[in-house]
């Protein structure tokens, strides 16, 4: 793991992983302030100043409630950020610790792991959350363990791929005539070295997971209002997106530029840490 | 060639059952009585045995699920408990409506996507590439439904070009179905033309850097039969895959573009069944759209061969 530090040093960095950096450290900061600080109550209604346009006092202007909208901008980011950072450390997480016993063990276990991994997998993309969901119902953590049961087979595939070609080489073969226990050798000498494909996974999958929880409080099946989300605030603007356009592009335009930024800098990492790819830029 | 057929349709039948599986486990997993949901307050516990009998929840699980299998092979998806009416076909009207919306798109973002991904790949670093992968990477960032929204607010509200919202099927109207699926079909064009784009250039560039693709050129080929004869038919190979993948995705993920333009497709109804809690429609939704996603990945699995012949070689 000496490549990251390298990686760090900012005048040797693309321009595409140091927008995406920039973007996500921006990403960040707003959803720190969101948790923190807002310039109003998010959830204040003041019905006299419904769908006013920018201005000193509101910025970015009030919504159908004539709530600010900057603050709910703030409070969403705070709100999605949490949400896609919780399921993207379950799915890595227990992702990571059965394609670890899959890869390792072997025989049985393995079998069993991955027809439970097919078995997720042969749902198509989000249907399975929408699934989910029907059980589980519309809340905060309804969608983290949804989202994170949908998202964790790559995450099982990658790590079993990993460890499946790992536990062939010279160095774990060395910790087992060392006498290292089959757990302290998985452990200390396989699972450091899947770290690499896994940031890659993490950064693109937190991307990934803020769209699909966007699209899911869009359809409203996400967060339930009046608590703001990107995509709660996208939905509910579209009865009035002719006469108040910004409450139907600046939510837009937070969930974008963050995926932009995830996409980016989870290129950026890709090509970085996958030593197939390094020669050829 | 027969055996090669043959052997991946029958792989395909054990991912169905375990969809079926899934679907029927999740569906009872739903806490509370099928019966007391499908009654409602009006329930007394007469009717409430009666409708245990019909939906035949007086059997053990197993048992339960051959019935519910049974009736699924025959055409059976059960009926609506909201409306009353047969799930298969209230299903197969919105699979027409979301399937030639999906399938258009998905048809016009190839035919952009594959030749931009490889002619950037064969330009590798130069301008072009730097704009078709640029442009690719910012179209992959924007969400279908806030892409939607633009599109309507630009084309329908401002310009007044296309109607906003709404559906006219082809039968009734051609010209009217075509200005209503106009807005739907650009959006999503847009969208997966940046997935698309990205990856016939990456796998173009995997296969620009094999030793046959130098050996090509140090026979003497000229460019243009090294790529169009030897290059890009087998980069094509990755991109079908993920073609196929993304006509699945797209029928569970259309949902988001069919609210915006409010079109009466099956992830719509999906989702109001959700709202409705209409078990029934759910459970048939998710067995026909997996189905459905199983049965594309088998038709482009048995395509493979015709961009890699290896494929059969076994």
């Amino acid at each position: 793991m000496t490549a990251l530090p390298s990686f760090l040093r900012l005048r040797r960095m693309q321009p595409n992983a140091l927008l995406g950096g920039i973007l996500m450290l921006v990403l960040g900061l707003t959803a720190l302030t969101g948790l923190l600080w807002t310039p109003y109550d998010p959830l204040k209604i003041n019905i006299l100043q419904r769908l006013a346009g920018p201005s000193a006092a509101h910025w970015l202007g009030t919504d159908e409630f004539g709530r600010d909208v900057l603050s709910r901008l703030l409070a969403g980011a705070a709100t999605s950020v949490w949400i896609s950072l919780l399921t993207v450390t379950c799915a890595v997480t227990t992702g990571t610790l059965f394609g670890l016993s899959a890869g390792f063990l072997r025989g049985w276990p393995d079998r069993i792991i991955m027809a439970c991994n097919d078995a997720v997998l042969a749902f198509p993309g989000i249907l399975l959350a929408l699934g989910l969901l029907s059980v589980l119902g519309a809340s905060k953590y309804g969608i983290i363990l949804a989202l994170s049961l949908a998202y964790m087979p790559s995450v099982v595939r990658v790590v079993r791929g990993a460890v499946l070609s790992l536990r062939e080489r010279e160095f774990v073969e060395a910790s087992r005539v060392m006498g290292n226990s089959e757990l302290y050798t998985m452990l200390r000498h396989v699972l450091p070295n899947c770290t690499a494909p896994l940031i890659v996974l993490a950064t693109s999958m937190f991307g990934w997971v803020l769209l699909s929880e966007s699209a899911l409080s869009f359809l409203g099946l996400g967060v339930p209002p009046p608590a703001p989300t990107w995509g709660n605030m996208l939905a509910a603007s579209r009865p009035y997106i002719g006469q108040a356009v910004w409450l139907g592009i600046l939510p837009g335009l937070c969930i974008s530029l963050t995926l932009l930024g995830a996409n980016l800098l989870g290129d950026a990492l890709r090509d970085h840490l996958d030593p197939r790819l390094r020669g050829l830029k | 060639m027969f055996r090669f057929i043959l052997g991946r349709a029958a792989m395909a039948v054990p991912t169905l059952i375990i969809v079926a599986v899934s679907v029927f486990i999740m569906i009872r997993l739903i806490p509370g009585d099928p019966a007391q949901l499908m009654l409602g307050d009006q329930a007394t516990p007469e009717t409430l045995a009666e409708a245990r009998r019909t939906l035949g929840l007086d059997h053990s699980l197993p048992v339960q699920f051959g019935l519910w299998i049974s009736a699924v092979l025959e055409g059976d998806f059960g009926t609506s408990i909201s409306t009353g009416k047969a799930v298969l076909p209230l299903i197969l009207d919105r699979f027409i409506v979301s399937s030639s919306i999906v399938l258009s798109a998905v048809l016009i973002a190839s035919l952009i996507a594959v030749p931009a991904g490889m002619v950037a790949a064969w330009r590798q670093n130069s301008l072009s590439d730097l704009l078709i992968v640029g442009g690719a990477t910012l179209l992959l960032s924007i969400p279908s439904f806030w892409l939607g929204l633009l599109l309507m607010l630009l084309f329908g509200l401002k310009l007044g070009w296309l109607p906003v919202v709404g559906y006219v099927p082809v039968s009734e109207d051609p010209l009217a179905a075509l200005t209503f699926s106009l807005l739907p079909v650009a959006t999503l064009v847009l969208v997966e033309t940046g997935v698309i784009t990205r990856m016939a250039r990456a796998s173009t560039l995997e296969v620009l850097r094999l030793d046959y693709i130098t050996h090509a050129r140090a026979k003497g080929l000229s460019e243009r039969v090294v790529l169009l004869r030897h290059a890009f038919r087998n980069a094509f190979a990755p991109t079908w895959t993920l073609i196929g993948l993304i006509l699945g995705n797209l029928l569970g993920g259309i949902a988001v573009v069919e609210t915006v333009f409010t079109l009466p497709g099956l992830g719509r109804l999906l989702v109001d069944a959700i709202f409705a809690r209409d078990y029934p429609v759910i459970q048939g939704c998710l067995l026909f759209i997996a189905g459905i996603y199983v049965l594309v990945n088998l038709i482009i699995d048995l395509m493979y061969p015709l961009f890699d012949p290896r494929v059969t070689a076994e």
